[in-house]
This record gives C-alpha cells, structure tokens and sequence, in this order.
C-alpha cells in the first residue's frame, strides 16, 4: 500500500462512495426488517427477490421502452406476487416455529432462481442506465456516476415515506402496534391478518425496488441475488432485526467500513462486513438498535 | 436468443438419451461393439449455464461427426453429460460415478479452475484419460499434471501475453484490477511479466474480492492512479460488473480497457454499451470462418446441426478436446488408456482453428490466440456480430511457460 | 421449536403399555438399525460415490442435529467445522505426510477446539442472532482459508493427498475401489451414531432437551445452561469434523466451498427434511436431498425448480421431516386411541 498517495479528496471520495454503496444496502436492509419486525419471519428469498424485481424491471423496460415506468410497475409487479406468496404460503404457517418460514422461504428462493431461468435465460440480461441519468457528476473532490446520486434520492424519498406513513398516520400507528404485540391488536378487533399481508407485500416491493435500482449498476442475472442475501442479512442484523432506525444506520455504517476497507486493503472488502457484524455482536447481542433479549 | 428453448430441449434430450445409453451400456458385457463412453462433466446449471450449453452441443457435433463416419471399426461414441453445478466437490463425485458407474473410458470437461483440478484429482489417481477445456495455468505445472491430463483450453500465460503484446507500449501506464483467487492472481502474474518485457508501467493494482457484486469503491482510487490502460483480470459476471461500473465512472473516457478474456455470452448478457471498445484475448471467434477454413467447417456444421447458430468460444474447445480425442483413437486403434495417450501426444489436428497439437512436457495445447475487440452498437452488422478480430497469435511452443519452469522434468 | 417425537416418547404415559415398550426398544437399539438400514445403501442407490456422499452428509447432518434438533440451537456457520475436518485432513496427508487415521484424528481435534473458540462467544446471542453470529463467524473461517492459499489451495481447492489404501493397524483396504470405501467410511460413521445415541441416551441428553423445552426452567432446575449449550456446541463439531474429514478421504480433494454457507445450510436443510429432534431423521434427510438432487439434474437442468417446490410442499405438508413425520404416524397407529 502506498500511503503517500492518500489525499483528503480520495478519501471524501471513498466516503461518499461508502454513503451511495450504503444506500443500496439500507434498502435491501429495510424489506427483510420490516418483514421480520412484523411477522418474525426471516426471509431467506429476500435476495431472490430483488433478483426478480431487476427482471420485473427488464420486463416493463422492454415493453414501454421507459425506466421511469420500470422502476414504479416492477416493484408493483413484484409486490402483488409477495401478496400471492403470503397469502397462500406464508399464512397456512401461522401457529408454526418460525424456522419453517425460514425452510420454505429457502425453497421459494431455488423457485424463483429457476422460474427466472426457465422465462429469461441463464445467461443475464442488458440493462442500459437511462439516457436522463447517465454520465459522471463532478463533486469538487472527483467525479461520481449521475445514477448512483439518483439512487442515494430514491432512498431518501422511501425512507420518509416510510417514515410519514409508519409516524404519522393511524395505519402506521396499528403496524408498530402489531409488530410489539399482534395478540392485542387482534383483541382490539383489528384484521391482523390482512394487515400481515399488505405488510409482507410492502416488503417484497421495497426488496424489487432495490433489485430494479440496481439493475443499470449490476449485471442482471439470475444469480444477482445470492450476495445481496448475506449482504441484507448482515446489515439487518447489525442494525437490529426488525428495527427501521437500524436498518438505515447499519446500511450507511457498513457501506462506509466497506469502502475504506476497499481503500486501505481491498482484498479483505468483502471479509469486512463479516468482521464489522461479528464485533458489533459480541458487544451488543441484539444489534445496534434492537430489543434486548429478543429472538426467535 | 431466439433458439433458446429449442437448444435447451436438445439438451434436456440429449441428457436423458445420454443418461438411457448409460444404463444399457453398463448393461452390456465388454465386447468389440461396446460404446466408446466420454464422460461429459460441465456447469449446466449456474451462472455459465450459456457457456456450457455451448460445450455440450459442439461436443455432440463432434461425436456425431465420429460415429457417422463409421466409429472406431464400428464402434460408436456416445457423451455422458453431467451437471457439476461449478462446484469442485459435485464434479468430483459426478466424475467418481463416471468412472465407476458407467465405466466411462475417458473424461472430457469442465468449466473452472478449481473444477477441473478436482476432476483432474479423481482421474489421475485412476489412471483415466481427461482433457479438459477450461482455463487456468495450475492444471500445466508438474504438482497437478499426470500423463493422463491433457489441456485443451488456453491459459492465463497465452492470453495475457497476447493482449499485453498488442496493447502495451513501452512507458504506457498500467492499472490492474484483480480478482483475488488463483485465476485472478495468474491473469495479474502474465500481464506484468509481458509489461515488464515491453517497458509499460505499472500505476498500481487491486485486488478485489472474487465474486463482488459492486465495484463502485475501487474506482475512485483506479481513477487517481491516472492509468492510460485500465486492465481487468477476472471473469464471467465479475468482469462484466466490473467494466459496466469502470464505465458508469467514467474511467473508459480516460483509460483504454483490455481484459485477458472477453467471452462471447458475456458479450452477449451484459449488451454492446458497456463492452464497446474493450480489448481482450479469445480462443476462438466464429469470423475466424474468413480466413481459417478448418474454422468454416465447424460453423458449417455447427449451424446446419443447430438451426444456423454459430458456435463460441467455450464450444470450440469442446469440439477440439473431443474432435482430438477422437482422432487419437483411431489412430490408436483402441481405447486403451495408455494408447491413446500416445497417440495424442503424437498428434496434430486442425478442426475448427488451424493447426494445434499437444505438447510433450505438460500435454496443453499449442494453439494461436485471438485478440478481439467489442464492437459498438452501431458497428454490429448482426446480432452475433460481436467483436472485431484485432490479431491471430499463431500457436508456438515459445508462447507458453518453458517446462522447466513449470517443474517438468526433461 | 417443533414438537418432537423424543418429547413424544418421553411424555408418555408412565404405565409401560406395549406401544411403549416397542419404542423404547425401538429407541435402545437404534444406533445398530441404524447401522443395519446403512448397510443396503450402496445396493439401492444409483451409484456408490452417491452412497458415500448420503454416509458422510447424513453424519454431518446427525452432527449437526445435536445442536439443532437437541439443544435448539439454530446455527448457520457448521461449515467452518465440516471444512476444517476436511481440509486439516487434508492438509495433514498432503503437506506432513501423515498417515489417514493420525490425519483425521487431528482434524477431529481441530474442528472441536474451532467449535470450541466459536461456540464461547456465539452462545451468548439467541435466536435468529445465534445464526447470524455463527454465520458471520465460519465466513471468517471461510475468508482466512481463502486467503491463506499456501496452506489451503485457495479457490483453487486443496489436492494431493489422494488415499488409496486406508490401515487399521495390520489391515489395510483398498479404497480406490467404491464398495469398500463405503464399508471403510461406514465404521466411522457407525461408530460415530453409536456414541451419538449414548450421549443422547445420557443424563446429558435429557438436559440438552430440557434446555431446548425450556430454558428460564431449565435454568431455575440448577442447571448451568451455557456450560451444557457449550458442550452440545463443541461435540456437535466434532462429529461435523469427522464427516469433513471422511469427504477429504471420499473425493481426495478439498474445495473451498466446504467451508461456503451453501455448505451450512445443507446441514439445516437436511435436518429439517428428515426431521429434526429424530436421531435418524438427518439421515433420511442427507438422502432425500441428495438422491432428489441426482436424478432430478440428470432429467432436466431445471432441478432446482423441483428442488425448491418439494422444499415448500415439505415445509406446508410434512412440517415434522420425513422420519419426525413416520415416527409420529407409528406412535399414533400405536399408542393412539
């Protein structure tokens, strides 16, 4: 490593970095929490969801020939399946241990892997960043691709909807009440079951959004899904299962060790999650932002 | 692709018929009529699905070519597929039921470094024949080479030494991005061994994890190295990742981007923007028909055999591997082991790209190299009218790693 | 956790009615049926080399359902222990030269002292967290095995130290040839079920399933929980050690994917499959999932369509696995009303 050459503005360019890699990650954090915060199911096709939600986004792009129409109709496409599967998979195991969620969500992911396979090929598709957002940004302290600024908004823009809708609407104040106690809630009189599944399709759209965010940065494969699994589980679990809050600080926290990580020993970019994730448990075993002594 | 389904239900077919024949086969007493058996392991399934879709169906063509005209004295071939998901330990085993279940006579396949090293673990240790076609430097040094372990595939050495001939310059400077495995690592070894012959520089390197998704965090640092020539050693989707983000940085503005391998349905997945411009090596490119006649036999075949597609890169070494395989035989007269071995030690064949023949020393194939450039959009007269022929490296022995330097013994 | 069929057979009516007393004979001898059933395998299945493989990852998966299936502890990091078996193995035939048996001795030892180090520092976390702790941990493992390439091979896989003939004192076999290989692996794996079954059969065995039952009682009954989650921790290791060294010994090569959590999930699937909490359930499982496997990829190369919609069918129909499932189906035509 050559020390000589680290200048501040490498290193607000690597933290910037850190920051839009962060936000990718904050949103495939918040799917896999808000569906275990409120159902307690982890859900092992998460990453083959945003998979499914890059090739939703292939599919409208090919048809209305627009991104914009891409990145709102996938995660609406998406979704509505997220309802089919919860309706009709998810719920016949209310009552069950969690780890049978966890069994047939790792059977769903190998079906949607294939599905993809079977309708569009193995070999991966082209998806061109759009024209509107193409070309780099320059930051004063070097240049940045327009579309990865773009994508950092799009989060933002979720997290305060997220936000508003959860904080200062009756319908978010009956999700934070199921998610502390569904039993309650269910005494109270409400539908916690329809309220279960529109929660669940939430989640699997937010998971298809991100996958159809990523779409111009990555290669659109069927296997696109796999490292972004371990990747959405250790941001989640160090910002705490089910916690929104530790979902964004954890997304930001490990994009950011990432990439100084990629700048003072890459090689071991891809172990640094891993090392981040184990210290931060050995010191709090609930994650940074989660409830003490809980677990499945 | 348009022929998609149909290949994949050929495939699927000629699976089950394969899988059928195995069982009468073993059936059979051994006799002169007894099938030639070439097990066949290859990642049917996983991220080089297309490649090995490639493999499997020129390598039919091959058999088929063989037993149409008249076998070994009658004898017909036959090919074993088996699916070894591009894990090392699944190949083993698949290859372990070859051998011992369907008493396959020899093997041919793989697509991985690790892979084939593991098939070749399993077939050296039972003194079974096995060329493989995929690429890596490892499987030519005296540790993992036996008599019975043939390489048809290129290697790192002669790519990069092909790339780095007619894109370096002396002074250039040089910035590598390096998957961090062993096959990252000799793509990194060949490319500065010829930098250091030319006089190119190197601004610095990298080492990414094998795998990544995001490359994003390296490239502000590859931009301060302020390279001329940005070169990337790693494969299949890492490459494709790595140069749609060298390029969304706006590093192929500033850098001319060489690769050691560019491959066909890569090409093909990642669409003609992001490639447009790079340079890389390829064993074989389906206009090599232009000038190369053995090249416009085997399309001729190739597309009368499968609805006008041409074959890639990874068929044509499985096409070669088998096509020498075979000619080995009948030279041989037998499918003893230790005939065939001599026999293709012997051997000199042009079947899809002029002449090539196996060295003595470490059994890889003396072969040329292409160095190809992807074209842009606008250049493209065909949907597989991918890239341009920038070069043909006619095959040497000088091109490859003496074999005292890979540890043989003379 | 699941209801389990040993809660089943240890909740039953004290009188000892004859369903009952053919399940605790059923349960007392089933370490050697066990045995016995293993002893067809290689005749039913397609081939040998798949007959080794259900041996060793049906050892694995047994290894593994102690800590799961026992104690209730959901681990998703036993890679780190089936590829430290393995690779040690490996690495000391190949680099040191020494003979099979002193190798997997000392691999058995290296993936206790491994489960050991990680097990003292994930016990503390619970739940889904235990999982992730486990899992970021063996990525650790995974990573240094990577990196250290002298050692290990790297992505490469480690190779050369192929085993023809395995010694027992003055016997040797050949295990080139695929039948006795299965019989050879077969005596670990035999005796490794018969000291399974005795520490299950334990006052230890009792307590680890109290644990899993649970804990705040368990706890309350004096019993020191982390100690005994500890040991469950550390002995399932060792037995995921031994079925990593016999595949270094089965397929002469060690790939890094050993150590993959593809790996460690193939330890939780197969449980589940087979049962959890049954002592032969990960056995079933280990088969199940890899014969489906085998004859699934040899028909089309969309077996993992197949794959995952029988996982699903399993989890909605068949929640107890296979053998929880049987087992239940036989205590009831039994013992039922």
């Amino acid at each position: 490593m050559d020390w000589g050459s680290l200048d501040l503005e490498l290193i607000a360019m690597q933290l910037f970095s850190g920051v839009a890699l962060g936000a990718v990650f904050v949103m495939l954090a918040l799917g896999l929490s808000i569906i275990f915060g409120m159902l307690g199911i982890v859900n092992f096709a998460h990453g083959n969801v945003f998979m499914v939600g890059a090739y939703a986004g292939v599919f409208v792009m090919e048809r209305t020939g627009s991104f914009w129409a891409a990145l709102l109709l996938g995660p609406l496409l998406v979704g509505a399946l997220g309802l089919l599967v919860e309706r009709f998979l998810i719920r016949p195991l209310a009552g069950r241990p969690p780890d049978d969620a966890l069994l047939l969500t790792f059977g769903l992911g190998y079906v949607l892997v294939e599905g993809v396979r079977i309708l569009f090929g193995s070999d991966g598709l082209p998806f061109a960043t759009p024209e509107e957002l193409s070309g780099v940004a320059d930051l004063g302290v070097g240049f940045f691709p327009i579309y990865r600024i773009f994508v950092i908004g799009v989060v933002a823009l979720v997290l305060v909807t997220l936000w508003v809708g959860l904080e200062r609407t009756k319908l978010g104040l009956i999700v934070r009440a199921g998610a502390r106690d569904p039993e309650i809630l269910r005494v109270l009189g409400v539908d916690i079951e329809h309220l279960w599944l529109w929660v669940f399709g939430l989640g699997i759209a937010l998971a298809a959004l991100g996958g159809v965010l990523a779409a111009p940065m990555r290669s659109v494969n069927p296997e696109m899904g796999n490292v972004v699994l371990g990747e959405a589980f250790a941001v989640t679990v160090i910002g705490g299962m089910g916690s929104l809050l530790g979902s964004v600080v954890a997304g930001l926290l490990v994009g950011i060790v990432v990439s100084m990580t990629a700048l003072l020993a890459p090689e071991m970019a891809s172990i640094a999650m891993f090392a981040f994730m184990a210290l931060v448990l050995l010191i709090r075993p609930q994650g940074l932002f989660g409830k003490p002594g809980f677990g499945v | 692709m348009g022929q998609g389904t149909l290949s994949r239900r050929t495939l699927v077919a000629g699976m089950a018929v394969a899988g059928a024949l195995g069982g009468i086969g073993r059936a059979r007493p051994a006799g002169a009529a007894e099938t030639i058996r070439i097990g066949f392991p290859t990642p049917v399934t996983g991220p080089f699905g297309a490649e090995a879709k490639d493999q499997v169906r020129s390598a039919e063509l091959a058999i088929k070519q063989f037993n149409d005209a008249g076998g070994l004295d009658g004898r017909i071939a036959e090919l074993l597929v088996r699916d070894d998901k591009l894990n090392p330990g699944e190949a083993a085993t698949r290859t372990l039921e070859l051998i011992e279940k369907d008493r396959a006579h020899f093997i041919v396949g793989a697509l991985s470094s690790a892979v084939q090293l593991s098939v070749n673990e399993i077939t050296r240790s039972r003194k079974v024949l096995y060329v493989s076609i995929s690429q890596s430097d490892t499987i030519n040094e005296a540790k993992d080479f036996s008599r019975t372990t043939f390489h048809e595939a290129l290697n790192p050495h002669m790519t990069t030494a092909a790339v780095a001939k007619h894109t370096f310059k002396k002074g250039v400077k040089v910035a590598y991005l390096v998957a961090d495995y062993a096959y990252g690592h000799e793509m990194l070894r060949g490319f500065k061994r010829a930098a250091a012959a030319i006089g190119a520089e190197t601004a610095g390197e990298i080492l990414h994890p094998f795998g990544a998704a995001d490359y994003s965090t390296f490239m502000p640092r590859l931009r301060s190295m302020r390279p001329d020539i940005l070169c990337i050693c790693n494969f299949g989707r890492d490459q494709a990742n790595s140069i749609k983000q060298a390029n969304d940085f706006g590093l192929k503005k500033v850098a001319r981007i060489v690769v050691p391998v560019l491959l066909h349905n890569q090409r093909l997945a990642a669409g003609p923007d992001a490639f447009e411009g790079v340079v890389g090596a390829s064993n074989y490119y389906w206009r090599l028909e232009d000038t190369v006649p053995s090249a416009k036999a085997f399309n001729d075949a190739f597309r009368a055999a499968y609805g006008g597609a041409v074959p890639t890169d990874y068929g044509a070494y499985g096409y070669a591997a088998v096509r020498s395989l075979l000619m080995a035989l009948k030279a041989a007269g037998s499918t003893d082991t230790g005939k065939v071995v001599d026999a293709l030690e012997t051997l000199k064949y042009d079947v899809a790209k002029g002449p090539e023949h196996y060295r003595a020393c470490d059994h890889q194939a003396v072969q040329s190299v292409l160095v190809i450039e992807a074209k842009r959009k606008s250049e493209m007269a065909s949907e597989a009218d991918l890239f341009k022929i920038l070069e043909v490296e006619p095959g040497s022995e000088a091109a490859l790693r003496s074999c005292d330097e890979l540890g043989h013994r003379a | 956790m699941q209801p389990l069929d040993q809660t089943v057979l240890a909740t039953a009516p004290p009188v000892p009615r004859r369903s009952a007393l053919a399940e605790g004979a059923l349960s007392r001898w089933r370490a050697p049926l066990s045995i016995l059933a293993l002893l067809s395998l290689p005749f039913l299945l397609p081939s040998q080399a798949l007959a080794v493989n259900v041996l060793i990852y049906g050892l694995y998966a047994v290894g593994y359902n102690l800590l799961y299936g026992y104690t209730g502890l959901l681990s998703f990091g036993h890679a780190a222990f089936f590829g430290t078996g393995a690779y040690v193995t490996g690495i000391a035939i190949g680099t040191y030269g020494l003979q099979p048996l002193a190798a997997m001795g000392l691999a058995v030892a290296a993936a206790g002292v491994l489960a050991l180090a990680i097990g003292a520092v994930s016990i503390r976390s619970r739940g889904i967290y235990f999982a992730m702790v486990t899992l970021a941990l063996a990525q650790l493992v995974y990573y240094a095995a990577l990196q250290a390439s002298g050692w290990t091979g790297g992505e490469n896989g480690l190779r050369g130290f192929t085993v023809a003939r395995m010694g027992f004192g003055p016997v040797a076999f050949d295990i080139l040839n695929p039948l006795t290989k299965y019989f050879v692996v077969l005596a670990f794996v035999g005796a490794a079920l018969m000291m399974i079954s005795r520490i299950l059969a334990s006052p230890f065995g009792a307590v680890i399933e109290a644990i899993r039952e649970n804990e705040t009682r368990a706890r309350a009954c004096g019993i020191d929980v982390e100690r005994t989650k500890l040991l469950a921790f550390v002995l399932s290791g060792l037995f995921c050690g031994l079925a990593g060294a016999l595949f270094a010994i089965h397929l002469s090569i060690v790939p890094l994917d050993s150590l993959a959590y593809h790996t460690s999930g193939m330890a939780v699937v197969m449980t589940l499959v087979g049962g959890a909490g049954t002592f032969f359930g990960p056995f079933v499982g280990a088969l199940a999932v890899l014969v489906l496997e085998d004859a699934l990829s040899l028909w089309t190369p969309h077996w993992q369509l197949a794959l995952g919609t029988v996982f699903i069918l399993f989890v909605l129909f068949l929640p107890r696995g296979l053998w929880g499932s049987a087992l239940t189906r036989l205590a009831a035509l039994r013992g039922g009303p």
